[in-house]
């Protein structure tokens, strides 16, 4: 063992707060967990079932109707559509509240938390690399679903024009993929909400499961407030009313009204929500 | 401090939660409107002689003073009952409002008159001398107070007829009403030379078989509750109608309460189907058409689009009569009508409002409120609830049924024989009288035709979205009048989408035609040549449509020829002619507020809350100091109950150290190795590491190596990941990493490489010890380091730490096993209770101890002595 001369009180040799945990170390962390992993396969499977299902499923519904589940079969971008729509009320809520909840709650069950922050990690960097971290993953799961379904969609169903709901319009495929782009990046705001009350939830809990449910659960209360229809104008407000305005994008005139509401509730809650993370996580005495 | 903050915000959240509730459940109710159940007895009759009392309702007004007022008629088959919220909404609002059972409903006497200036409307004028004997009134002279009337259907048509019979009306808002009775329940859809355009024609047409039944019947026979039956809900008053108090006598059955002489001439003309001239003579008595250039007043319209009794013309003629006297006139189209429709209360409402308040509150003047022209349309669906959202477009002036301009669409299609079959059956359902609601709303009107019936030309598929506002017109060639000479068609234009959807029927109108084909005719020039007027709508139709023009010969509403024939129907013009309306605009409206002021907002507030709770630390740098590892003085902390478990602690080790932190279970050296490592913050007293002062993530502490209160690794990364990946999330440079003297000190040989889950205790704890060794920090602090491990690995661990020190590195052990300390340390910090016993060599701890005793003793008994326990 060699010999040092130590500094006045300077850090070690070499260490920076700037460069603590970075980003391709937090990735890797995560990446390899079994949870991550499992959660991927779901949503890239998902649209594989789907088709499955659509194609064992010969029964026919009423010949004219005109949902979207009616026309999820007439091309891929109906498709990926349709397998947006049944999975945004709640298995992408539940990946985006994993990958968001149970990042930092999960290193407090592990103790590893500690040392991270004994070695040492600043608080709020730690917090800011776990948070783009988890927000990268969330996003990577919001996007990979309809990339898949579009794909399995292609593949199934061929590659078409849009066929609108309700009206039944007709939309060019290459008109439509902007569209397309729309509905995931406004998927992905919308999801903004769940992801921050998961993360304020994670730094407040050594339990990764109580912030991963305590999100599920705020969606499910919100969605049951929802349907208070006497709460008129007030449910404007809440956290989860706007999540399909991205239907919005598909329908035959392009309409950003809605959808620029839900992202102003979305960025309103999640901007506050992290904000009390940063500070509860500042102030917290680290006893896991 | 920290459990009462914490207590404080949630008795703050309860406390407003509290106040909202009681605020909620207490808020003042608006106190009960002055409402006055009154009989207003009134004498009308051709000769003035009969002597009629009427069930009345005065609100008067809210706030007092000298209000203006509002007559509110009720629709056919309703009573004063029917109008009374919108009536109080319109008391709320500062208005004196008198509702009241018109003559024949309710209960107020007298038979119906169907709106005739010699009775109905001669209550009204009675009405109005009443108002004006209110003290609450505003009146413009002596005995003419300040006055408007509102209603719809029945009630819209006595507010136009009262307007012209009595010059005290100031406003008048009259809704889904008609301008030609005789022309609702006959109309015909031919455009015809002689006659100026639109309702008021010469010549009648098909008998609205079905709506005049229904029209007729809801004026029948007395109930014992017809209060609250409406006008607009037709299944509502078909039941409301069933029950009687008592039997009833021949007339009564026979006619309800309709006046002899207008039973007789309903049970006339719906027997034949055809208008006597006496019949028209006398509907058109009771409709605007008969008082042409003397409605002079501010007028505003709203007709319903939804509507096959009084379809948009009526609202056209009227508009049209009212302008041309030179009074403010303004027609709005709304969702709604006879046929169902949303219905739009609350904007009728407003608008009603908006209307009155500024034709009688303000005494007019420039600055009228609202478009001349204004539509509703379908705004899409509302993002939230995925409800249909209701826009309204606006334009300054009313253009008319023409529109302002014209568009064309070429029709193709060969001629078609098209049958009447006989006695009228089956026929084309189109809308179904009073059951309007239930064929669905909005634009999926669905027409469902009989094979053989009908005549279709389509045009080409639409290059371009096309909104049609106005009534439509195409000019068809009929042959074969057969015997009558005559020919009943039913037009109607669909908007086809092709695929798999059926045609639409906007609003499900169509426009019946009654043309005479006479046989000679039908010879000589091949028939006749009619312009047809197609319903008055407001509707879209997209790129990719096709428009579709269908003439059938049956349509179940209608009254239709009972003996059967053959028609052949061919296009006289190709040329579909469209109006348009390119003013309308839909107000633009602009994001809410809040969409960018929420986000905004949340900004400063998020800042807020990450600056207030800044804690300013000073890094003070202590010179003296900073060649001594670690320096504690004055270190306190409470658990959250309030109990210290740590208590004004102050110790310092030197260089090259080891240091055993030495005390029972519970004696705070765990926490206090935590405030040693910033995980939690002294609540007083301070800790200097090589004279920095440690604070949560102080950089000094990248000087120091801990092993505190058990291991913490990811399990599913094998162990050299872990140490690999905690390195790399120092931040430092991997070659100071040391990391094959760390692994050899952990000892894990080939398991190194699996997942740290599959470990046991002890490996676990070894491999945990080595990541504090990585990088040989300067300060290494250990908690209770052997925990776990076997004699040989203690005694390894031992000579590691040992050798540790050797090189002028300083380690702090923690152990409540005092042979551990006595074996492994050279100096001892004593804790108990989380106070500081003793501090010092273990050598000179023994020694005093042995001076005292006068025996050489074990530390063990040194500790026990000193803690107090002798037992």
């Amino acid at each position: 063992m060699t010999e040092r001369t130590e500094t006045h009180g300077s850090p070690a040799p070499g260490y920076a707060a700037r460069h603590t945990l970075p980003l391709s170390v937090e990735i890797v962390r995560q990446f390899r967990r079994r949870r991550t992993l499992v959660m991927f396969g779901l949503l890239l499977a998902l649209p594989w079932v789907l088709v499955i299902a659509f194609k064992v499923g010969t029964g026919t519904t009423g010949q004219n109707t005109l949902r979207l589940s009616d026309l999820a079969t007439e091309s891929a971008l109906n498709f990926a559509a349709f397998a947006l729509s049944v999975s945004v009320g709640f298995l992408l809520v539940v990946a985006v509240g994993l990958f968001c909840g149970d990042t930092v709650a999960s290193e407090a069950s592990w103790s590893s938390l500690r040392y991270l922050l004994a070695a040492p990690v600043p608080r709020s960097r730690l917090l800011r690399q776990k948070l783009i971290v988890a927000l990268g993953y969330s996003a990577a799961a919001v996007i990979s679903l309809p990339l898949m379904a579009l794909l399995a969609g292609t593949v199934a169903f061929g590659w078409d024009d849009i066929q609108v709901p309700i009206t039944g319009e007709i939309i060019p495929a290459a008109a439509a993929l902007p569209r397309f782009g729309i509905v995931i990046g406004y998927a992905l705001v919308s999801q903004l909400v769940v992801a921050s009350v998961a993360f304020l939830l994670s730094t407040t809990t050594d339990s990764p499961l109580g912030a991963v449910g305590g999100a599920v659960g705020l969606v499910i209360v919100s969605n049951i407030l929802q349907a208070v229809e006497a709460l008129g104008v007030l449910r404007e407000f809440l956290p989860t009313f706007w999540n399909s305005a991205w239907l919005d994008a598909l329908a035959p005139e392009l309409e950003w009204g809605g959808m620029l509401k839900g992202a102003s509730v979305s960025v309103t809650y999640s901007v506050i929500l992290l904000a009390l993370a940063f500070r509860r996580f500042r102030r917290k005495d680290i006893v896991s | 401090m920290k459990f009462a903050g914490r207590h404080r915000v949630v008795v703050l959240l309860v406390v407003l939660a509290l106040v909202g509730v009681a605020a909620w459940a207490l808020w003042p109710a608006p106190p009960p409107l002055d409402r006055l159940d009154t009989e207003i007895a009134v004498v009308d009759g051709p000769d003035d002689d009969q002597n009629v009392v009427l069930d009345a309702t005065y609100f008067a007004p809210d706030g007092g003073g000298k209000a203006p007022a509002v007559l509110l008629a009720h629709g056919f088959g309703g009573s004063k009952q029917s109008v009374r919220e919108p009536a109080e909404r319109l008391a709320r609002e500062g208005y004196a409002v008198l509702t009241w059972s018109a003559r024949g409903f309710g209960r107020s006497t007298g038979e119906i008159a169907l709106n005739s200036p010699d009775y109905e409307v001669k209550d009204v004028k009675q009405l109005l001398d009443w108002l004006a004997e209110r003290p609450e009134v505003r009146l413009d002279a002596a005995g003419d107070p300040r006055v408007g009337i509102a209603g719809g259907s029945y009630g819209g048509a006595i507010a136009l007829l009262a307007a012209a019979y009595d010059q005290r009306i100031d406003a008048i808002v009259p809704q889904i009403t008609w301008h030609d009775l005789s022309d609702a329940l006959f109309p015909n859809a031919v455009v015809d030379d002689d006659v100026e355009d639109g309702v008021g024609k010469a010549r009648t047409g098909v008998f609205k078989r079905m709506w005049a039944g229904l029209f007729f019947s809801r004026g029948g026979a007395p109930t014992g509750a017809q209060d609250g039956a409406d006008e607009r809900s037709g299944l509502a008053a078909l039941g409301g109608s069933a029950r009687s108090p008592r039997p009833l006598n021949e007339q009564e059955a026979a006619c309800g309460r309709f006046l002899p002489e207008i039973c007789a001439m309903y049970q006339s003309v719906a027997t034949t189907g055809e208008a006597t001239p006496e019949a028209v003579e006398r509907l058109r008595r009771s409709s605007p058409v008969s008082v042409p250039g003397r409605i002079k007043i501010p007028t505003l319209l709203l007709q319903g689009q939804r509507d096959s009794l009084f379809p948009l013309d009526h609202a056209d003629a009227n508009a049209r009569a009212v302008a041309a006297t030179g009074a403010p006139v303004q027609v709005a189209w709304f969702d709604g009508g006879h046929d169902g429709g949303d219905g739009e209360i609350d904007w009728t409402h407003d608008r009603t409002l908006a209307w009155f308040d500024h034709w009688l509150k303000r005494d007019g003047g420039s600055g009228i409120p609202g478009s001349g022209f204004e539509v509703t349309r379908d705004g899409g669906r509302d993002p939230g609830t995925r409800r249909p959202v209701l826009l309204h477009a606006g334009a300054d002036g009313y253009p008319g049924l023409g529109g302002s301009g014209q568009s064309t669409v070429l029709l193709s299609g060969p001629d078609q024989n098209v049958a009447s079959p006989p006695g009228g059956s089956p026929a084309v359902v189109s809308s179904v009288p009073g059951f309007g609601g239930l064929l669905g709303n909005g634009n999926l009107s669905v027409s469902v035709d009989v094979p053989g019936q009908s005549a279709s030309f389509d045009s080409a598929p639409l290059t371009g979205p096309l909104q049609v506002t106005g009534s439509p017109t195409i000019s068809v060639r009929v042959h074969g009048g057969g015997e009558t000479g005559e020919v009943t068609l039913f037009a109607k234009l669909q908007d086809v989408a092709g695929g798999t959807q059926p045609p639409t029927l906007p609003e499900g109108l169509v426009s019946p035609v009654k043309i005479s084909v006479p046989a000679e005719k039908d010879e000589e020039d091949g028939g006749t040549t009619v312009t047809i007027r197609l319903p008055a709508i407001d509707h879209r139709f997209d790129a990719g449509h096709r428009l579709r023009v269908t003439l059938s010969t049956t349509d179940l509403g209608y009254a239709m020829p009972a003996t059967p024939s053959v028609h052949r129907i061919g296009l006289a013009s190709q040329t579909l002619t469209l109006p348009t309306v390119a003013a309308l605009r839909t107000p633009a409206a602009g994001p809410a507020w809040w969409t960018w002021a929420l986000p905004a907002a949340a900004l400063v507030l998020a800042a807020g809350i990450l600056l207030a709770g800044r804690r300013r630390t000073q890094d003070i740098v202590d010179p003296a100091s900073a060649e001594v590892p670690l320096r504690i003085s004055g270190l306190t902390k409470a658990y959250r109950n309030g109990e210290l478990a740590v208590d004004d602690l102050s110790f310092r080790v030197e260089r090259g150290q080891v240091l055993g932190l030495l005390g029972p279970n519970g004696a705070g050296k765990t926490t206090t190795m935590r405030m040693l490592l910033g995980l939690i913050h002294p609540d007083a007293g301070e800790i200097h590491v090589f004279g920095r002062r440690v604070t949560p993530g102080a950089p000094v502490l990248s000087r120091l190596g801990s092993f505190v209160e058990g291991p913490g690794f990811l399990p599913h990364l094998s162990g050299r990941a872990n140490l690999e990946l905690y390195w790399r999330a120092t931040g430092r440079p991997a070659g100071d990493a040391r990391m094959a003297e760390a692994l050899e000190i952990a000892g894990l040989g080939a398991a190194l490489d699996r997942a740290v889950r599959t470990y046991s205790q002890g490996m676990r704890q070894r491999l945990a010890i080595a990541q504090a060794m990585l990088g040989l920090p300067d300060l290494l602090v250990l908690d209770e380091p052997t925990n776990g491990l076997d004699p040989p690995q203690i005694r390894e661990m031992r000579r590691v730490l040992i050798r540790y020190a050797e090189g002028g590195r300083t380690v702090i052990v923690s152990s409540h096993l005092l042979a551990e300390v006595e074996q492994t340390c050279d100096h001892v910090v004593v804790m108990h209770r989380g106070r500081l016993v003793t501090t010092g060599p273990v050598s000179d701890l023994l020694a005093g101890a042995a001076k005292d005793n006068g025996s050489t003793r074990r530390l063990e008994d040194v500790f026990l002595t000193l803690i107090g326990d002798h037992s």
